[in-house]
């Protein structure tokens, strides 16, 4: 059996890397969480974020923390536009086409990135890449403390949004009744094209930390994607206090799953596995996820 | 008809008649005299260009790509009157795509084939030639299986991974006695699938009867988003050895986190390592790099060929000469010696050139090739350690540049 | 629109199919024509589920892997005949299909929430695989080259067309049914307001445990079909979201609850990629950059599909 010091340095990886998963899941909590599209282009979105945090160091040599504004309106931007004039227009409002215009994006996305930026995958190093803080024994790397600490400010800011503002009152009432929100008189392809651009704009926060310890190159995405749905579920559709604990929770599951499944022997895989029964007994047994209220 | 203007004109005229020339010899390959056309030898290249593996079918292409274009301005094929290959280019990112793009280049009337990377592609697309006696050229696909289906239409000029594996564990004993056997525990991270799974399979049964002790053997999946926990283990056990198996990603994500966790094992001693004889990585990250062993297929580092291939391949844009360039060229180059001998480019010649194919201009360090059952028997790997950002090698002693710092102190 | 129309149409179909390896020998294109007729198969069998069932699953794939992965690992390791194989799978892919609508239908789970859960059981189930090495373990399964009839793999393509034709009739046969037929008629009346269908007395979680039988059952025939053609399985391949989204494509393009959607998508499909591929094949990603755009197009301007083409033809 692991001992106490390896069981917290597990835990802390976990929550660090638990913060990452709510970062990206924070975004998708609004978009399929309180507008119920099932973005499958979430993680190609992600792959773009990282890759203008790449450049931006790179070409313009702006730190990632700092680029944070640039990457969220930009990302912002393109979100907005994305739903206001193609999936908007293109879904008709059917669930079933939502779905087959978001995997197209996807697609778009993916292999425009393939074409335009190549298939190399791209790292960048920054001074405090390899920093370390230590706390009880374990060694916990600033960006993954940064990351910790930027889920939390993000999470408090979608929060404030929703409950403070009218655009976060507009968008809750559109999430309850559509029709009876236009007929008060909001502008529904406006509100849902916001809310969009919102969730993207969660996900550019999200390249600017994870770019420091990670990398990019055109199907990174792809392997973030589940995860972000699991963390969504599990959390509770459209609660970004449950995606953040949701987050905490599937990144320790999977912390804690794959030092047991190395313990005995079986690799990586219990961690994984760990996430994805948590998953299915979440949708089966508190489909409302944890914060979510009973639909 | 004052100089300047005459000046001027003669200028001109040169400038249009080196266009002209430029635009003849780019145009090689067409026909030379309307109506007698050079006949062209189809080369069927296959790589995966899009998808998961891109970055490496990207560079399989660029090896295959210089070679042909090389022999092709050379003069072609010379026993078959100057005949120029022509290849046709297509992305096989998975199994059924492979296989369709077979069928398609047996229709073509394609000569032979050269592809394609990766092992489970490579297993679909030998078997789909087979059925036409389609000369199948394996670049790099390293499981074994792709040579033992006694399917006689394939060709592997570079090593599987039984072979790889075997001379890894040969080399770290050679390297651990020369040092006074400071090594004892080692610890196999690897990719889940067919490559990792395979030499990591392998590594645990040798290391053993070398008086290895391999405390633990760790898998994880492709694509892993973070090492933090495995690394931690890694941590935990204290293996004077760790040895990485997997592709470029993954390895560059586990050394940085080594680094940063503050691991730093005797050696870390890789087989078939996805970044470690990377001259991307080792640029990217030199200081991470520094030491690192691996056992991976690499080019002989005396030959000038080699390093004339090098510096082409440096010259271009954001390349770098990796296993998949040379490996590829080297292969294009074995097909095109094979078609000379054979004097002919039927598939049945082309098959039975290549079975009886004795070549040994290359710049790899495998001596004269002789195929059994499509092996080039002669293939190995070697293996190399990174110092000050460039790549040596350092066993066998026969290609050694130095010899391996071993532990190392960095 | 009647029976007769449909069983006509099918009829007509599957003998003009039958007759392509009489009149092409091109082997590319039996090929192609068997790769889209094993999308078509594919996508008839999340049609049963998706389409006339109204419940989307967006991991199929656990279906086809376990079908796949039982013929194989029958085979290989129990010696079994290639038939019986083939009947075990559909078997093991059926039960796999009752497990999981066990769980989720008697659960409640609806909509994109069964959609997710579906998703997930394909992981588990890829992670599991990739653990095994009962299962290959991630070096994956290779199915011996033994080119006979008996042993479900033949030497020539057209052997290959006449038995993915003869699972894609077997498809047909099961549309057919399902849209002429009273079970149908309560699978679809689930689908479409499963409370209003509740108080008329439709067994709800009955209906829906039916659909996913057939679903999977006739999925794990498509991955039984995929090892004997290409020979070669591993988890990825067998359980990943690659044939996930090739099954729900197709119906989605073609045409969602119809007879002749899936098939029709899968054609239409194929030849979108081919074309985009032939037009940019040599440059990277732009030829699938294309392919996603049309995707987007048609869905702006088809959004019931292709089949809903043939209805606004009638009804003008």
């Amino acid at each position: 059996m692991p001992d106490f010091s390896i069981l917290f340095a597990a835990l802390l990886n976990g929550l660090t890397q638990g913060a990452v998963y709510a970062l990206i899941a924070l975004g998708l909590t609004l978009i399929y969480g309180v507008l119920h599209i099932i973005n499958f282009a979430h993680g190609a979105a992600l792959m773009l974020a990282l890759y203008a945090v790449y450049f931006l160091y790179t070409r313009l040599g702006i730190d990632p923390y700092l680029a944070l504004p640039l990457i969220t309106a930009g990302m912002f931007a393109l979100g907005y536009l994305l739903q206001r004039f193609i999936i908007g227009r293109a879904s008709h409002g059917r669930d079933e086409n939502i779905l087959l215009v978001t995997l197209g994006l996807a697609i778009v996305m993916e292999n425009l990135a393939l074409f335009v930026f190549r298939s190399d995958t791209r790292t960048i190093e920054t001074p405090y890449a390899f920093a370390t803080v230590e706390i009880a024994g374990a060694l916990i790397g600033i960006p993954k403390l940064a990351a910790l600490a930027g889920a939390i400010v993000v999470t408090a800011g979608l929060y404030i949004l929703m409950v403070r503002t009218d655009l976060g009152r507009a968008i809750r009432a559109l999430a309850k009744e559509r029709q009876g929100a236009r007929l008060v008189g909001i502008d529904v392809e406006h509100v849902l094209a916001m809310s969009f651009g919102i969730g993207l704009a969660c996900v550019g926060a999200a390249a600017s930390f994870l770019m420091p310890s990670y990398y990019v190159n055109p199907t990174v995405g792809s392997g973030f994607v589940l995860i972000a749905f699991t963390v969504v579920v599990l959390g509770g559709m459209g609660s970004f206090v449950g995606a953040l604990a949701g987050g905490f929770i599937v990144g320790i599951a999977e912390s804690l799953g794959g030092l047991y499944g190395m313990a005995l022997g079986l690799g990586e895989n219990l961690g994984q596995l760990a996430i994805f029964v948590l998953f299915i007994a979440v949708l089966l047994i508190r489909p409302q996820g944890l914060f979510g209220a009973r639909a | 008809m004052s100089r300047p203007v005459s000046n001027r004109r003669r200028t001109f005229l040169n400038q249009g008649a080196a266009l002209a020339a430029a635009a003849a010899a780019s145009s090689l390959g067409l026909p030379r005299v309307a109506g007698a056309q050079v006949p062209t030898i189809k080369l069927g290249v296959l790589h995966p260009v899009t998808g998961a593996l891109s970055y490496s079918g990207q560079l399989c292409r660029l090896g295959a790509k210089i070679a042909i274009d090389e022999i092709n301005a050379a003069g072609g094929i010379k026993a078959l009157s100057g005949a120029q290959f022509e290849p046709i280019y297509a992305d096989t990112p998975n199994p059924q795509a492979g296989t369709s793009e077979i069928e398609k280049l047996n229709e073509q009337g394609a000569a032979a084939v050269i592809g394609a990377y990766a092992s489970a592609i490579c297993l679909a697309t030998t078997q789909a030639a087979a059925k036409h006696n389609l000369p199948h050229l394996v670049d790099v696909g390293v499981a074994d299986q792709i040579v033992e289906r006694g399917l006689k239409n394939v060709f592997r000029f570079g090593p599987g991974y039984r072979k790889i594996t075997e001379d890894a564990v040969k080399f770290l004993q050679t390297m651990n006695i020369s040092a006074g056997n400071p090594a004892k525990t080692v610890m196999i991270i690897h990719e889940e699938s067919l490559f990792g799974t395979g030499t990591a399979n392998l590594l645990a049964q040798e290391l053993p009867k070398l008086n290895f002790d391999v405390k633990e053997v760790i898998k994880h999946a492709n694509p892993t988003r973070d090492f933090a926990n495995i690394v931690l283990r890694i941590k935990t056990v204290n293996p004077d050895i760790v040895i990485p198996a997997n592709y470029y990603n993954e390895y560059a994500l586990l050394v940085r986190t080594m680094r940063q966790q503050a691991v730093r094992p005797m050696a870390i001693f890789s087989v078939l390592g996805g970044a470690a004889s990377s001259f991307k990585f080792v640029g990217e990250f030199p200081d991470i790099a520094n030491g690192i062993l691996d056992v991976n297929h690499w080019y002989n580092p005396k030959s000038k060929d080699a390093l004339a291939l090098r510096g082409k391949v440096d010259a271009m844009k954001d390349q770098f000469f990796t296993y998949e360039v040379f490996l590829n060229y080297e292969t294009v180059y074995l097909l095109a010696d094979a078609i000379e001998r054979a004097k002919s480019a039927k598939r049945e010649a082309i098959v039975d050139a290549l079975g009886a194919s004795t070549w040994d201009r290359h710049f790899m360090p495998y001596g004269p090739t002789r195929f059994v059952n499509g092996q080039n028997t002669g293939a190995q790997p070697m293996m190399m350690q990174v110092r000050n950002k460039d790549i040596s090698v350092v066993l066998p002693s026969a290609y050694a540049e130095s010899a391996p710092v071993f532990p190392w102190k960095g | 629109m009647t029976l007769a129309r449909d069983l006509v149409v099918a009829g007509a179909i599957t003998a003009a199919i039958a007759a392509v390896p009489l009149v092409v020998t091109s082997g590319a294109v039996l090929n192609a024509v068997i790769l889209t007729l094993y999308a078509a198969l594919l996508g008839q069998a999340w049609n049963i589920l998706g389409g006339f069932g109204g419940q989307f699953s967006f991991g199929h794939a656990v279906f086809f892997g376990t079908g796949a992965y039982t013929a194989t690992i029958l085979q290989l390791r129990f010696g079994m005949n290639a038939w019986a194989a083939l009947v075990c799978a559909v078997a093991a892919g059926a039960c796999v299909g009752a497990l999981i609508g066990a769980l989720a239908f008697r659960y409640g789970l609806k909509g994109s929430y069964f959609a997710l859960v579906t998703l997930a059981f394909a992981e588990v189930f890829r992670i599991l695989a990739t653990t095994f090495t009962f299962t290959g373990a991630g070096v994956g399964l290779m199915l011996p080259l033994a080119e006979s009839a008996a042993a479900l793999q033949f030497t020539t393509k057209a052997g290959y067309l006449y038995l993915i034709l003869a699972l894609v009739v077997v498809g047909f046969a099961l549309h057919i049914w399902l849209k002429h037929s009273r079970f149908g008629a309560w699978l679809t009346a689930v689908r479409d307001n499963e409370m209003s269908a509740a108080a008329l007395g439709v067994d709800v979680i009955r209906v829906k445990q039916g659909a996913i039988l057939l679903s999977a059952a006739l999925m794990a025939a498509g991955g039984v079909f995929y090892v004997q053609y290409l020979h070669y399985i591993d988890p990825a391949i067998a359980y990943g979201p690659a044939v996930s989204v090739e099954a729900l494509l197709g119906p989605l393009v073609g045409g969602m609850g119809t007879v002749f959607g899936p098939l029709l998508g899968a054609v239409a499909l194929h030849l979108l990629s081919e074309s985009m591929r032939n037009l940019l094949g040599d440059a990277p990603g732009l030829s699938l950059a294309l392919y996603g755009i049309v995707l987007i197009v048609m869905v702006r301007y088809l959004p019931s599909g292709l089949m809903g083409l043939f209805d606004w033809r009638r009804r003008s």
